[in-house]
């Protein structure tokens, strides 16, 4: 069985964002970049999935050169081989989506396996989109993946509870946090990964228009909450609930 | 003139009240409105929309009886290149995340997800790094595809009633199909609604700190129940119960926060409550910054004096 698993390079989740002083976009400089968490949980499960049913899992990052880094770090979690689609410039999540179907018609998957959204737009976009594109089925926000007889069985989080759907195969998961707690990678692993295939491509060598459906024209950070005020003790609390916040 | 589209969510063979953020939405933009209603029988949730559209679209076929992404978003898509809609609007659910990404891609849509603000037609804002960052996004194809965050947007004005009127759906083959859904039975009121949440956090020490302290809580306050990332992970309490960046997003009038650090990834999704009270023994915790009312305590020794305190005050 052979797993497609995109990985995207973002901004540290620990990290402090900032805008520049020009509010052209945020302030990278200094700041660490990682694989999006739900990526790295994506790796971790299609890893799983293989020792399970045998077969392969090729990462895939769209993006510049620096992306290479985060690639290495899904090789070195055990994922077989890599690709970069080489790209500098601003890409939508429908052109993410087309690059991605250029890939899979490619590589020809049994299941790609994304993560839910990446933590940088906050789109959750491009899952459902590749799906669509390709005409197959999905299972977002994935909490837990039976793979059997051609179909996969994904236990969903979704609102008030938890929704079971089938899809056959091939398709697209997202991974949800639950999903798994993704391995740490070993000496070794970080050593073979070196090693690894790591294709890349260039994105004009696909043929694709993506231009921008969506383009981020401003940022801007949102208004900082006002200052509170430290209570000395639950009277003091009840009381400034009832007559000044009016909260109870 | 814009020609708008609203995908009407449904559980229980009723309105989800999220949607009536999406009417609000495209009523800022202004034109027509029209609404689409998937299921079967849906007569009473198109009835309940009726007031906030020019027609209610219902959709009625066996294969879209479960909501699936994949039927359901060509259904969607059809009615829109119908009525020749101009934006495709719907709740950033859970459900609306899952299905309105392909709606955009069946309409060779642009999509915007999770809109904080209208600007105008084409541009809206939405947060991004889990809310640190505001961005303005244009959309620049023919039609929009837009998700509204909920919390974001009062209740729509009504009008007259509109018609209703069915539209030959045609799901066309599907490689998906719903299975079964597993519902968290709870007798609160569901945080997306709640005048009032009182939300836990690591700091209660385990799943029996839910129930001696926070249960008593929100039962005086006739409060949901919210919880961190931490203690869904943990298995102490629903999935459904997280708060924040990937977990729900919540308005209520009062948010109170015990043993909760405030990590940026919970904040997002609880910064825009009214009123914010923590309780952390950490006076230097993250969620002071945010809380409108802090209190440094030990929660154990705190909560149960303020449960009595709040019943007290409420009698
Ligand atoms: C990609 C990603 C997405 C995420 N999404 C979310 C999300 O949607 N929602 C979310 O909540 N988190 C999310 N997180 C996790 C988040 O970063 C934090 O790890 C999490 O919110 C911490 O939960 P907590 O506050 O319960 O635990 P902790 O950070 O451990 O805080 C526990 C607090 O309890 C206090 N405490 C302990 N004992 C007592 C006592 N006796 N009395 C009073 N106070 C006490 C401590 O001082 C501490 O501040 C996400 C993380 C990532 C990487
Ligand atoms: N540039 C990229 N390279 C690789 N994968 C990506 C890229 N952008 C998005 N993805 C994948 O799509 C998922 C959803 O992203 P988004 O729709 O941007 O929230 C992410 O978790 C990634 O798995």
């Amino acid at each position: 069985m052979k797993f497609l698993v995109t990985v995207k390079r973002v901004t540290d989740y620990e990290a402090k964002i900032k805008l520049k002083a020009d509010k052209s976009g945020i302030v990278t400089d200094g700041v660490n970049m990682i694989m999006n968490p739900f990526d790295e949980i994506a790796v971790e499960e299609a890893l799983r999935q293989k020792e399970k049913h045998g077969g392969e899992v090729v990462v895939l990052s769209i993006g510049s050169s620096d992306s290479v880094a985060q690639l290495r770090s899904a090789l070195a979690m055990g994922a077989d081989r890599a690709i970069l689609v080489k790209n500098d410039g601003e890409l939508d999540a429908n052109g993410v989506a087309k690059i991605l179907q250029k890939i899979v018609e490619k590589e020809a998957p049994d299941v790609v396996l994304m993560g839910k959204q990446a933590i940088d737009d906050d789109n959750n976009q491009a899952a459902q989109m590749l799906a669509e594109l390709l005409g197959w089925g999905q299972g977002t926000f994935a909490n837990t993946i039976t793979i059997d007889g051609g179909n996969a069985t994904i236990v969903r989080e979704a609102d008030g509870g938890l929704e079971t759907v089938k899809c056959s195969l091939p398709c697209v998961i997202t991974a949800d946090l639950r999903l798994n707690e993704p391995r740490y990678a070993s000496l070794p692993g970080i050593m073979k990964a070196k090693k690894k295939p790591l294709d890349e491509v260039e994105l004009s060598s696909l043929g694709l228009n993506t231009t921008l459906k969506v383009k981020v024209v401003g940022y801007e950070e949102p208004a900082a909450k006002q200052a509170g005020q430290k209570v000395p003790d639950v009277a003091t609390l009840v009381h400034k609930l009832k007559t000044e916040a009016k909260a109870i | 003139m814009a020609t708008h589209l609203i995908v009407a969510e449904h559980t229980g063979g009723k309105l989800v009240k999220a949607t009536l953020a999406a009417v609000s939405a495209a009523q800022k933009v202004g034109g027509t409105i029209h609404a689409i209603v998937l299921g079967q029988g849906i007569g009473d949730v198109a009835a309940e929309l009726a007031p906030f559209a020019a027609t209610v679209h219902t959709a009625e076929h066996p294969g879209v009886k479960d909501r699936a992404a994949q039927p359901w978003a060509k259904v969607i898509a059809d009615a829109a290149t119908a009525i020749g809609a101009t934006h495709v609007w719907a709740a950033a659910t859970g459900a609306g995340k899952d299905l309105m990404p392909r709606v955009a891609i069946r309409l060779d849509a642009g999509m915007a997800s999770d809109i904080s603000a209208v600007v105008n037609d084409s541009t809206f804002k939405r947060p991004m790094w889990a809310g640190n960052i505001t961005g303005t996004v244009a959309v620049s194809s023919a039609t929009k595809v837009i998700t509204v965050r909920p919390t974001e947007f009062a209740a729509p004005a009504a009008g007259a009633a509109g018609t209703i009127a069915a539209f030959a759906a045609d799901p066309g083959a599907s490689k998906m199909s719903f299975v079964s859904f597993d519902a968290v039975v709870s007798d609160r009121p569901a945080l997306s609604d709640a005048r009032v949440i009182v939300a836990g956090g690591r700091g209660l020490k385990g799943p029996e700190g839910f129930k001696t302290i926070v249960e008593p809580m929100a039962d005086v306050l006739s409060a949901a129940i919210g919880a961190s990332r931490a203690v869904c992970d943990a298995g102490w309490v629903p999935n459904d119960w997280q708060v924040g960046q990937t977990g729900k997003v919540v308005a209520p009038e009062l948010y109170i926060a015990i043993g909760i650090s405030g990590a940026i990834q919970h904040v997002a999704g609880m910064k825009g409550s009214k009123c914010i009270v923590a309780i952390n023994k950490e006076p230097e915790a993250p969620i002071f910054q945010v809380a409108d009312y802090g209190l440094v305590a030990d929660l154990f020794k705190v909560c149960p004096e303020l449960t009595e305190a709040l019943k007290a005050a409420k009698a």
